[in-house]
Parts: C-alpha cells; structure tokens; sequence
C-alpha cells in the first residue's frame, strides 16, 4: 500500500464530519474515529520492515525545479510519532464527541482535528524538508483554529493568536534554516541532509542553520523563553488540549531536534543549547506548574516543564540519553493525554477548574479518580508507572554527563530540583481534586458524577498502558523505542534495558528524595505560596502584547508616511524606486558605450529630433496652457510617426499617424469637458523636486537607450523571418507575426480594445456636465457649429478613404498595411463626417451600432481560430492557397485575412464607440442605462 | 546617431515624467501620451536602427527585426484604447468630484496632502 494513502486517508477525513454532521453527534463522532483508525491500520502493515530498523519511502515529484517533492517515509521514528498521532487522536475524538455540547458545531470542529491530524501525519512522514515546514505552518494554522474554536470568547481569540504568531514565526525561521541547509547541502531530500551530517556540522553557516532550526523548535515545543504561549492556547476546548498541547503539536519541535540529529547534532554548541533551555524550561514550567490555580494552567506548565526534560535529555546526547527521550515522549503523551481527558470531565461536571473550589470528588466519581490518580502518578514519577522508568533514566543520564566540565554537577541537581517539584504538582493535582475538603463548591446544577462510557473510556486506557508499560517495559515499549532510536542514531543505536528495579543506586535515592521532597512541598504549599507572591512574577504576556502592539504602532507610522492620500506622492516614489532599481542595474554595466560604431546623423534626421525635443519639453512647460501644450504633443506624434519610415518601420508610421488623429480628436473633445485654465501652482520646491525626479530617470532612461543600441542585437526574428512566406503566406513579416504566428496575443488585444470601448458607456452614463458656454476670456462660443467646406470636404473624403482603407486592408499580407491600420483609417473617415456635419445628422444616415460591429470582429477573429479545430489543428493555425479569380487573376487567400477581418471590425467598432460617445455626450443623445435605440424613441416623447 | 536617438528617448521620457507629476488629469494624459511615444520609441530600437529596410520579404536585403515592430503595433492601437479610457475617466471624475486634481480634492497643487 503506498504511503501517500495514509495522509490522504486523513485529508479526505476532514471532509467527513462536515458531510455526517446532520446526521446526529453519535454517527458523526463514529464515522470521524473510524479514519484514523484505519490510517494506523495502515501504518501497521509496514510493521514488519520497521521492527527490522529498515525505512519504507515513497517519492512523487511535485516541484522539482523548487527541490520540493512529494517524498514520504517511515521510519521507527515516524512509527512511534504516528502511533501517537493516529492512536491517540481516535481515542479523543471518541471523547470529544461526549464533550463537545449538543448545540456546538461538531462538524467543524472534528474537521479541524483531521486537519490538524494530516498536518502532524505529514511532518513525521516528509521525506523532504520543505515538505516538512509546509507541515509544519500547517499545524499552527490548525491549532489557530482550534484554540480559536470558541471565537466568541475574547480569551480563545488571544490565545490562538499568540500561539500562531509565535510558532508562525519559529516556522519563518525554521524555512530560513531550511534554505541555508538546501543551499548547503545541495538538495532538500531528507537522506541527503541526514547523509551530509559532517559536512552541515563543519560549514561556516553551522551556527547560523542551528540557531534558526532551534528557534522553529523551540518556539513549536514551548521551550523557555518561548513557552509563554502554551498556557494561553488552554483557552481551546479540553480535547485539543489533550491532543495538541501534550501529546502532539507541542511534541513536533521536539521530533524536529531528533530527526535532524544525524544532521546537525553531536556538537557540544548544539549540546550546551539544548541542556540550557531543556534545564531552564523544566524547572520553570514545574515551579508555575506548582503555583497554578487552573486544573488545565498546571496540566499545561507541567508540559512545558516535561518538553524541557526531553529537550535536556536529547542534549544529553549519549546513545542511551538519546533512547531515554524518546521514551518519555511515548510516556509523556500517554499520561498528560489522560490528565487533560479527566480534567475535561472534571470541568465538565462541576462547571469549575479552579482546584481551590474543587476536592472530596473521589466518592463522587472514583473512576475519574482513578485514572486521574493513576496517570498523576505516572506524571510524579511514581512506581510501578512509566514516568518512573523515564525518569530514573534521565536522573542516571544525568549523574553521568561531562557536558559542563567541573559544574556538571549542576544539571542533576537541576533535574532533582525539577523531580521534586514534579512530585509536589502532581499530588497538588490529585489531592486538591479529589481528597481535600471542598470549602467552596461551585453551584452546580447537578451533583456531580462519573460521565458517561465513552468519555472515561479513552482515558481510562491510556492509564492503563501507563501502567502496563511500567510493569512490562520490555514486551511493550522496547520494540518500538528501539526502531525509533535506530531511525535517530543509525549504527549508535545502543542496546538497553528498561527496568523498574537497578538496584539500590544514586538514582533510586534521588527519586526517594524527590518524593518525600514532593511531599513536603505540597504539606507547605501555603508558604510556597507566599514565598512565589514576593517574587517577581514575569508577566510574558503582557509583554507580549506590548511588542505587538508596539510593532502594530511602528507599521501603522511607516504606513501613513507612505500612504497620505496623495496620488501625486505615490507617483513620486514608485518613479524614486523605478529609478533607484535600474540605476543600479546599469551601474553594473563596464561601460555605457558597447563596441558597435554609431551611424552617421543626417541633417533630416537631426531636425525631426529637435522638433521632438522641442516639443516635448514644450508640452510639459506650457502644461497650464493646455490647447498649447496639446499641439505640442502632436507635434511629437506626428514626427514620431516620420521617425517609424525613417527607420524602417512602415507599418508602425502609419498605425501611428492614424492613432494621431484620432487621439488628437479625443483630446481636444477632453478640453472641452475638463476646466480650461487649472489653478496657478505653489511650491517651487516641489517643481525643482519633480524636475530632478524627471531629468534623472530620463537620464537613466537615455542611457539604457544607448547602452542597448551600441551594443550586438540579439533577435529571436530569424524565425519569423525564415517561416513568414512558407508559414503564414505573407511577406509583410510585420503583419504575419500579427495575425498568424502570435495570433492568439492579437486576439486579447482587440478584446481589450473592445472592452475599452465598452467601459465608456459606463463611465459616460448619466454623465452630470459641466458645459462651459464661452472659453476663458468670456468670449463665447461660435455660433457656426458645422463650417461649410469641411462639411463638403468631408463628404468627398468619405469613399475616397473608404477605397484607401480597403487598398491597406487587402494588401496587409504582403506590403505594410493591415487590419489595425485599415481600421483605424475608415473609423477616422467616418468620425470626419460626425466632426463635419454633427451627431444627429450623421447618425440618422449611418445607423449602425459600433458596438456590435466591435463584437462582431470578435467572433469572426474567434471563430477563424476555431475553424482550425475542424481540420485537427491547433487553434488558429492558419492555411493559405492561391486562386485564380476571374477578372482580378492569381490571387492568395488565407485565413489569415479572415482574422484580419475580424481586427478590423472590432478596430472599428471600438474607436468609433469611444469618439462618437464621448461626442455625443452634449447632445440629446448621450448614453443612459438603455440602449441608442431605446433612448432615440424616448427623445420622442420629450 | 544612436546617440541622439537615445537623447531623444530622453528627453520625451522625462518631459512626460515630468507632467506625469503634476495634479491635474488633463497633464497625466498629456504625459502618458509622451512617455508611451518614448517607449515605443525604445521598443522599436531594440531590434537595431536600420535604413531603408522594412521587414518585407524581397523589399531589402537585410529586413529590420520585425518583432519588436509587431509588439509596437499592437501597444499603439492598446495605448489609443487605454488614454481614451483614462480621458473618458477623468472627465467622469471631474463630473463627480467637481474639479479635475487627481486626488479629487480642490486644493494647493504643491501640498502634500
């Protein structure tokens, strides 16, 4: 069975509680569970390879070109995690389905847990790092949603927004750390990087890969100084506490320092790092876990302290320190798991966690009590429980090191120090709970009692594997701890032996005084108590949220500098970076000038420039005069249009002198609209400003220019040039290129044209005008409206134009000319007669409707395309053939000039709709909602 | 040659930046029309300035690179159809707002907001 089901399997599961939701709590709790059981199912039948330390793998190439695959395994390592995550995520969501009450969303809910669950699935199972991180942010957006499943309490909006902006960013660095591996390393494929261990661990990035790789996992497993979060993501439901903040999430940072240990472990920076925080984070989180109040705030400390146990013991680095953790994390999960269950009843059934109101539960509900009791001893380290076994071996593990030299002796004192505090919370727990006398019960609307089956039952099992894994070590746990140990140290695997009698030994007697210390403590807790009020409590959260909302205040402040709501100002520095970007590019060119000699000017070409130059800088200083400065611009159109022939572009001259005319139309149609004289301006300091902007990035522009002229040309035409007369039939490569080799680019332009043209019926309706009835001076408008001789002119032109248009149309194949040009060519004949004889006298003798003749140029260019399908050729592959046609002789048709027919109608179409709209914006017949003709019939009711 | 070329490319750039800054939507117009002059401009010489060689089969010997010439093209006609949107928009915006600066508000032309 490949791997790739097993996470799939729990994909599809998120799916499934949304589809049985209606169907009643019992069915939808049961259709959920029976994913992951079936997942471990599947997991299990790779049993028999792993027992044997061999690895089952599964690649699919997703990315390559990222170094990202599909890359799955499992190992003992992902087998032991997978147990975890599987087995003990189907006994929660049986017991979440009795804890969830009857009016909350479940469907929801179990979806995030089976998300949840495929994230974890994934970590453990990548066989590639970047697999892995994508996991990875994967379960902190889960756990946000999660601990944020009661979105209504202000509370779960703050813890689950802590836990994703730290882990979130431990996820940013641990990418970061990722990367310089990959670049290290050369690829991202976990047996590359766990192969490549001596060369990471001497590479001069070492301590820089460590730090970022620590800092994902110590933000992820809660280590000091980034526990903070855990206790505050108790704000979640009781069951992903269980499954999340104990046995899974929280354990991934811990997963991570374990699988990259071939990698990057076995160096004493990486030791001392992970016996510090391992150290700090242990006696920390069990100090708070003894002062809490909360049942679920000392459940959560007493996690953060244990993830500092396997921390300190995974820095420990022996083999058998090694073994040691990976056995309390099975221990750990298992008890803490059981704990939050029974915690969960507990809250359920007396409507409190705080444990001063609760006590003397025990007669009340013993079977809680009794696996309460039963997993609190676990977690005390207790005989005959597993916790003792794991415990006992950190106590040797930690007698034995040599990490701090002559201060070693500090870590077991350390460790001693953390057991007796672990002691004291633990029967803190179960006394309070369940034997203390309850001076102050909550008011509860019902005595309360043992839940029902399946909500003791799950935890009610994991207590007792706590316990039979302390009686039978060997049968139970060995097997699996010892794959996982494999998986971790390859050939260093040591052979062990769990046992719950060494002898009588230091460690047994350092237990025994944590015990009788545990005691005491929890005898004295009101002093403890006292004592912890006169220290000075760090408040993480606090400021916590102080940096944010410090950083919240920062951002806001860079914001509104750059964001004032001046267009202008935005303009400025988008041009200010554009500038700043290729300055520094072509500061990276040797020199400006390339190796080609310069042409010859001639005295022709010399003037056009000048006239260029005059009048764009014309246009810009009389920009307050705007008829001026409109026929300055033209002035530059038209000799850019000379500039096109001059160089050898024919078809571009002629696109460009009809484009001209109809803008310089357009424009001047604008003057009459927009005020005639702007405001004088102000500030001469924003003049020189702009001034400079302007003249820089037009020196920078210039000089790219000329970098790039001087310079070998290296075209990608030869192709079009070779392939036009066999290929496309035609020998005007310009206009081949146009509409058959990029025939589908020219099809989105024309539909953009169209669509341009379209918008000004919006833009333009119901239009509120501003009609000025003079110009500036005061002098009024003429009354002449049409002059005689254009009005003759024009109508001379009209077939005259016609004709020329459909000269250039039909000869675009093979000489310049075309589609576009023709189009623009009879749009400007037409528009003549508008311009000549008014809106109305026109349009009652030209009746046609440009935007259908706009969309008709589309569907004929589309429908060409297509035509090619019916043939089995690709879309718009085009076919000529030479004919022989009576009175006109040989001539080439091609399907080409179909498609070229289609540009020019929606050529047509759309200019034509832009111009005589905007026109006809002052007269009785300017756009509304409804269509020309609709509001012609109304004019007749006015 | 190449270089006056380029001084022109210049000089239509930075006169359109220029007016491209200014507040008013009638100069925004003018200046894009001249900037996109100027990119044209450059675009076409990317593929070489040529003489009396069009991208005809059989016109010339050596013909001009006809690709930059059908991007050119096609950006005339699209540019056309663009500053015709933004004329019809800032002739709508100065209906609704009442005055054509382009942050919609009657102001000093040199404040800063």
């Amino acid at each position: 069975m490949p791997l790739l089901w097993i996470p799939l399997l729990t994909l599809v599961g998120t799916l499934v509680p949304l589809l049985t939701a209606s169907r009643g709590r019992l069915f939808c709790t049961a259709a959920t569970a029976i994913v992951p059981i079936t997942a471990l199912a599947l997991l299990l039948s790779h049993l028999p390879i792993l027992l044997d330390g061999g690895t089952v793998s599964q690649q699919l190439s997703w990315i390559p070109l990222l170094g990202l695959d599909l890359a799955l395994r499992v190992d003992g390592l992902t087998l032991l995690f997978g147990l975890l995550i599987l087995g003990i995520g189907s006994l929660i969501i049986i017991y979440a389905g009795y804890y969830l009450s009857s009016s909350e969303n479940d469907g929801r809910f179990f979806s995030y847990m089976m998300l949840f669950m495929t994230a974890m699935l994934g970590i453990v199972m990548a066989d590639n790092l970047l697999l892995l991180w994508l996991f990875w942010e994967l379960t902190s957006v889960a756990s946000f949603l999660l601990i944020g499943f009661w979105g209504h309490r202000s509370d779960a909006r703050r813890g689950a927004r802590m836990a994703l902006t730290v882990t979130g960013a431990g996820g940013l660095a641990l990418l970061a750390g990722i990367l310089l591996i990959g670049h290290e390393v050369g690829s991202f494929a976990l047996p590359d990087v766990l192969a490549a261990g001596d060369q990471l661990r001497q590479a001069s990035t070492y301590p820089v890969i460590m730090a970022l790789v620590l800092l994902g996992a110590f933000t992820k497993s809660a280590q000091f100084p980034f526990h903070f979060w855990l206790p505050h993501a108790m704000a979640a439901p009781t069951p992903v506490s269980a499954y999340l903040h104990s046995s899974t999430m929280v354990k991934a940072g811990i997963f991570l320092l374990a699988r990259l240990h071939p990698a990057l472990g076995d160096t004493s920076l990486w030791s001392i790092s992970l016996t510090l925080a391992g150290l700090a984070t242990l006696v920390y989180g069990a100090w708070f876990a003894l002062l809490e109040r909360d049942l679920k705030g000392i459940l959560a400390f007493s996690t953060v302290s244990h993830l500092g146990l396997v921390v300190l013991l995974l820095g420990l680095n022996t083999p058998l320190a090694i073994v040691a953790a990976l056995f309390h994390i099975l221990n750990h999960a298992l008890f803490k798991a059981t704990l939050f269950m029974s915690a969960g009843i507990i809250d359920h059934e007396t409507g409190t966690r705080d444990i001063r109101r609760l006590g003397a539960l025990w007669s009340l509900m013993p079977i809680t009590g009794t696996l309460t009791l039963m997993a609190g001893a676990a977690m005390a380290g207790l005989p005959p429980f597993n916790g003792f076994l794991s415990k006992e071996m950190l106590l040797t593990k930690a007698l034995a090191t040599d990490l701090f030299g002559g201060l070693g002796s500090v870590i077991p004192l350390l460790v001693l120090v953390g057991a007796t505090l672990s002691v004291a919370y633990s029967l803190r727990l179960v006394y309070c709970v369940f034997f203390s006398p309850n001076d102050n019960p909550p008011e509860a609307a019902h005595t309360p009692h043992d839940p029902p089956k399946g909500m003791y039952l799950p935890g009610l099992m994991l207590a007792c594997l706590c316990l039979l894994v302390g009686l039978f070590p060997m049968t139970l746990a060995a097997p699996l701890i010892r794959t996982a140990s494999i998986a971790v140290q390859g050939d260093n695997a040591p052979l062990f032996v769990f046992a719950l009698w060494h002898g009588i030994n230091l460690p047994l007697l350092m237990s025994l005084f944590a015990i009788l210390g545990g005691i005491t403590l929890l005898w004295r807790h009101k002093n403890i108590s006292s004592l912890a009020s006169l220290l000075p409590a760090p408040n993480a959260p606090a400021l916590f949220e102080k940096a944010v909302t410090r950083l919240i205040k920062a951002s806001l402040w860079i914001t509104l500098r750059l964001e004032n709501g001046s267009l202008q100002r935005y303009q400025a520095l988008l041009l200010l970076s554009a500038l700043g970007m290729t300055a520094l590019g072509l500061s990276q060119l040797e020199t400006l000038s390339g190796n080609v000699a310069m042409q010859p000017i001639d005295g022709l070409t010399l003037l056009g420039a000048s006239v260029m130059m005059i009048g764009a800088i014309g246009s810009a200083l009389a920009h307050r005069w705007r008829l001026v400065s409109l026929l300055m611009l033209s002035m530059v159109g038209l000799t850019v249009s000379l500039t096109f022939i001059r160089f050898s572009a024919p078809d571009l001259a002629m696109t460009q002198l009809s484009v001209e005319v109809a803008s310089m139309i357009l424009l001047i149609l604008a003057l009459f609209f927009l005020p005639q004289r702007p405001p004088r301006w102000v500030s001469s300091r924003r003049i020189v400003r702009d001034v400079l902007l302007a003249g820089s990035l037009g020196l920078v522009i210039a000089g790219l220019n000329y970098a790039l002229l001087t310079r070998e040309v290296l075209s990608i035409s030869d192709y079009f040039l070779s392939n036009s007369v066999p290929g496309g039939g035609g020998t005007n490569v310009v206009n081949v290129i146009l509409v058959d080799f990029r025939g589908f680019d020219t099809l989105g332009e024309i539909t953009v044209l169209t669509l341009a043209g379209l918008a000004t019926y919006k833009l333009l309706n119901r239009l509120r005008l501003f009609k000025p009835s003079g110009n500036i001076e005061g002098i009024r408008w003429s009354r002449h409206r049409y002059p005689m001789i254009l009005e003759v002119v024009a109508q001379i032109i009209l077939p005259l134009a016609l004709l020329v248009s459909v000269y250039i149309f039909l000869r675009g194949h093979n000489q310049p000319g075309g589609g576009f040009i023709a189009g623009l060519i009879t749009a400007i004949a037409l528009l003549l007669q508008y311009i000549a004889r008014g809106y109305e006298w026109t349009s009652s003798r030209l009746p046609l409707s440009y935007p259908v003749i706009s969309v008709i140029g589309l569907v004929i260019a589309v429908l060409t395309g297509l035509g090619s399908w019916l043939f089995g050729y690709p879309f718009l592959t085009s076919s000529f053939g030479y004919f022989n046609i009576p009175l006109v002789g040989k001539t080439e048709l091609a399907t080409a000039l179909l498609f070229d027919l289609g540009v020019y109608l929606a050529v047509v179409g759309a200019t034509l709709m832009i111009l005589v709209n905007l026109g006809s914006v002052t007269t009785a017949h300017r756009p509304t909602l409804k269509t020309t003709e609709q509001t012609a019939s109304k004019e007749g009711n006015k | 040659m190449e270089l006056l070329f380029s001084l022109v490319i210049g000089v239509l750039s930075a006169s359109g930046i220029y007016l491209l800054l200014r507040g008013r939507t009638f100069s925004i117009i003018v200046g894009l029309a001249l900037l996109s002059y100027a990119v044209n401009l450059f675009l076409v010489s990317t593929g070489g300035l040529h003489t009396h060689s069009a991208a005809v089969i059989g016109a010339s010997a050596a013909p001009a690179d006809p690709l930059p010439q059908a991007l050119v093209l096609t950006a005339i006609v699209i540019g056309f159809a663009m500053s015709a949107f933004m004329v019809i928009l800032a002739i709508r915006a100065r209906a609704e707002l009442g005055n054509d600066h382009v942050d919609g508000k009657q102001g000093e032309e040199g404040s800063t907001r």
